[in-house]
């Protein structure tokens, strides 16, 4: 069966005074139909950039998608103009934004907001629209929906503003819902909820889900499949039980190994592992393996010769020298 | 919503007040004297000059002079112009309609241009279009009126003789013609006023809208397949008019300001050229109330602004 969502070598590229900025570069992700795939990565590493390409949601100019495919029920949306993704914004891939304060606009009532997208792709009177945004905001659990339609964003709670969000991007029914950190700003007892609430909304529509995060345990409780980016590319891709029993690339290693635990006896507890060193810039990013500077198992090869994305077992795909047999007995 | 605007009204009288205040004292030890005619005037004698400036107060202490002038308004009583020999509410009253057409044409024209090239500029940054609507927006508001008022007469009224020199009330005609020579007369100094407010305000409109056009809740309008039209007037326009309602309250003094410039180049009989001549023939009365009429309609452009405030912004309660 074909992806619903397959990105192929997707290179997003901004323009700076200091030179090419190579965000994305030659990044593979697909998603199936109701499936839920979790982008990890550090802040910077084109998590958010890849996602908002596939909609050019980014700022054009200075960002430019300078070469690949997104393939949407095998359509290319790349060669798309803004006009005609217009028909696939909210409609058929629905976005939820990171920042619940700023993502909404202060001036206009949510049932407004809710109510613009509906109106906009489906054939519905004035007041359907109204009927349709109360029972969103019923099905994201927000009380007294009927009251609360005509509130202003600054009526809301941060949490309450993350639902209206959702019930924004889920108000036309998409087949795919791309989520940006959903849950970064909010509480932790509020993260919870909202993760529950998006996985509750996915089965109920039976949409893909497509949540980027810096944080590994909201991956391991809501993915099915994972990709882990660094540096503007891909570096592992697993279904999730495997990434977190077997990790192989050293990166995702370390990135597990950053975990807090509450698991262990005073005695076992060590001080927290951090991965040394930071994201390269990525103005003519070094020749090589990005993580190369950073890693403990670092070769000659790596800073020599980029490692390609291969599969390890089944499903189960990463770019690292390690273990490469073709490179003959490496590692 | 309308107790908010009658409060507002009662906390403008202190301020109006105090204007008042200043205004007199200011105005009291300025150089210049009402009755220096009649003390220079041969067939006046002195004693009658002195009765004269004993019936009108003048030689009182200020403080009383002022309280007279405060009561006399108060009851509707806004002096008498020595010059002209009449009331001055008359005065005024004949003079403001020329002031506020002029000025509420010049307005509504500036308006009409920084809005629809501030935000296509702003959609747009550093385009063809923006680069040249910075430049005329530099070029408009580095040239004074007086400057480009004189630079107009030249040209539509001297060498091209299109319009006429001079702006008069008696327009002479009825019906549509009198309408067209209304407009007619009023093009070039509500194009030399409208187009220095144009400038200023233009730059200001494209910077208020690229403030809010990359704002989060601008892509997530766009994530909602809105189309630019939409995204731009619905969620950029209405949040960047926010301050830009400000500036232009902000500036109404500065516009009085210039229509005072604006009226004497084009002769226009407003209550701006009213004031230069009451100051040069020391028509205090007159002064003072023409002043003090600027104030009110700069308290009443700012309490406009606040009440546009909270309809354009639900975050502001007007309470």
């Amino acid at each position: 069966m074909a992806p619903l969502l397959e990105i192929k070598g997707l290179k997003t590229h901004f323009s700076t005074d200091d030179g090419i900025l190579q965000a994305v570069d030659g990044v593979d992700i697909s998603i199936n139909k109701g499936e839920t795939l979790c982008v990890v990565g550090e802040s910077g590493c084109g998590k958010t950039v890849t996602a908002m390409s596939i909609l050019k949601l980014i700022a054009m100019p200075p960002g430019r998608i300078a070469a690949g495919q997104i393939i949407f029920e095998g359509r290319d949306l790349v060669p798309l103009t803004s006009n005609e993704l217009d028909e696939i914004r909210a409609k058929e891939i629905g976005f939820i934004f990171q920042e619940p304060m700023t993502s909404l606009n202060p001036v206009l009532t949510v049932g407004e907001q809710i109510a613009e997208s509906l109106r906009r792709h489906e054939a519905v009177t004035r007041k359907q629209a109204l009927e349709r945004t109360i029972e969103m905001l019923k099905l994201v659990q927000i009380p007294n929906a009927e009251g609360r339609v005509h509130n202003y964003p600054h009526q809301f709670s941060g949490g309450m503003r993350q639902r209206v969000m959702i019930a924004m991007a889920l108000a036309c029914k998409p087949k795919l819902i791309i989520a940006d950190e959903p849950t970064t700003a909010l509480d932790v007892t509020i993260q919870a909820q909202i993760l529950d609430l998006l996985q509750d909304m996915k089965e109920r529509f039976g949409m893909a889900v497509m949540l980027i995060t810096h944080a590994m345990g909201v991956v391991a409780e809501t993915a099915q499949r994972v990709v882990v980016m660094y540096a503007g590319k891909v570096v592992e891709e697993a279904p999730v039980d495997e990434l977190f029993g077997d990790p192989r690339h050293p990166y995702t290693q370390g990135l597990i190994r950053s975990i807090p635990r509450i698991d262990l006896d005073a005695e076992h507890k060590t001080r927290l592992e951090a991965i040394g060193g930071s994201v390269p810039i990525l103005i003519n990013p070094p020749v090589g393996c990005r993580f190369a500077p950073r890693c403990r198992y670092a070769m000659s090869i790596c800073t020599e010769k980029e490692p390609r994305l291969r599969e390890v077992s089944p499903g189960h795909r990463m770019a690292c020298h390690l273990g490469d047999t073709s490179l003959g007995g490496a590692a | 919503m309308s107790q908010y605007v009658l409060r507002r009204l009662l906390i403008a009288i202190p301020s109006l007040l105090g204007i008042s205040l200043v205004l007199f004292v200011v105005l009291a030890m300025a150089p210049g004297d009402p009755f220096a005619e009649l003390a220079t005037n041969p067939n006046v004698p002195p004693e009658v000059a002195a009765a004269l400036r004993a019936k009108f107060g003048l030689d009182d202490p200020i403080h009383l002079r002022y309280l007279h002038w405060l009561s006399a308004m108060a009851h509707g009583d806004w002096g008498f112009s020595f010059v002209s020999r009449m009331d001055v509410d008359q005065l005024i009253l004949q003079r403001l309609p020329a002031t506020l057409y002029v000025i509420g044409s010049a307005q509504i024209l500036a308006l009409l241009i920084a809005i629809p090239v501030g935000v296509y500029a702003a959609t747009k940054p550093y385009s063809l279009f923006d680069q040249i609507a910075n430049t005329l927006a530099f070029v408009g508001f580095s040239l004074p009126t007086f400057f480009t008022g004189i630079l107009f007469i030249l040209i539509f009224s001297v060498t091209l003789d299109w319009l006429p020199l001079v702006y008069t009330t008696d327009v002479k005609g009825t019906g549509i013609r009198w309408v067209l020579e209304m407009i007619r007369q009023a093009i070039m100094p509500v194009a030399v006023l409208g187009l220095f407010q144009a400038a200023s305000m233009t730059r200001f409109v494209r910077s208020a809208m690229l403030d809010v056009i990359r704002l989060d809740y601008v892509t997530t309008a766009r994530a909602k397949g809105l189309g630019q039209a939409k995204v731009i007037v619905k969620h950029v326009m209405r949040n960047a008019m926010i301050p830009v309602v400000t500036l232009i309250a902000l500036q109404m003094p500065a516009v009085f300001g210039g229509a005072i410039v604006t009226e004497q180049i084009f002769r226009i009989p407003g209550i701006g050229s009213l004031l230069i001549s009451s100051i040069l023939a020391n028509d205090t009365p007159v002064v003072m109330a023409v002043t003090f009429v600027f104030a009110c309609l700069v308290v009443l452009f700012n309490l406009i602004a606040d009440v546009l405030y909270g309809w354009l912004d639900p975050r502001i309660s007007l309470r």
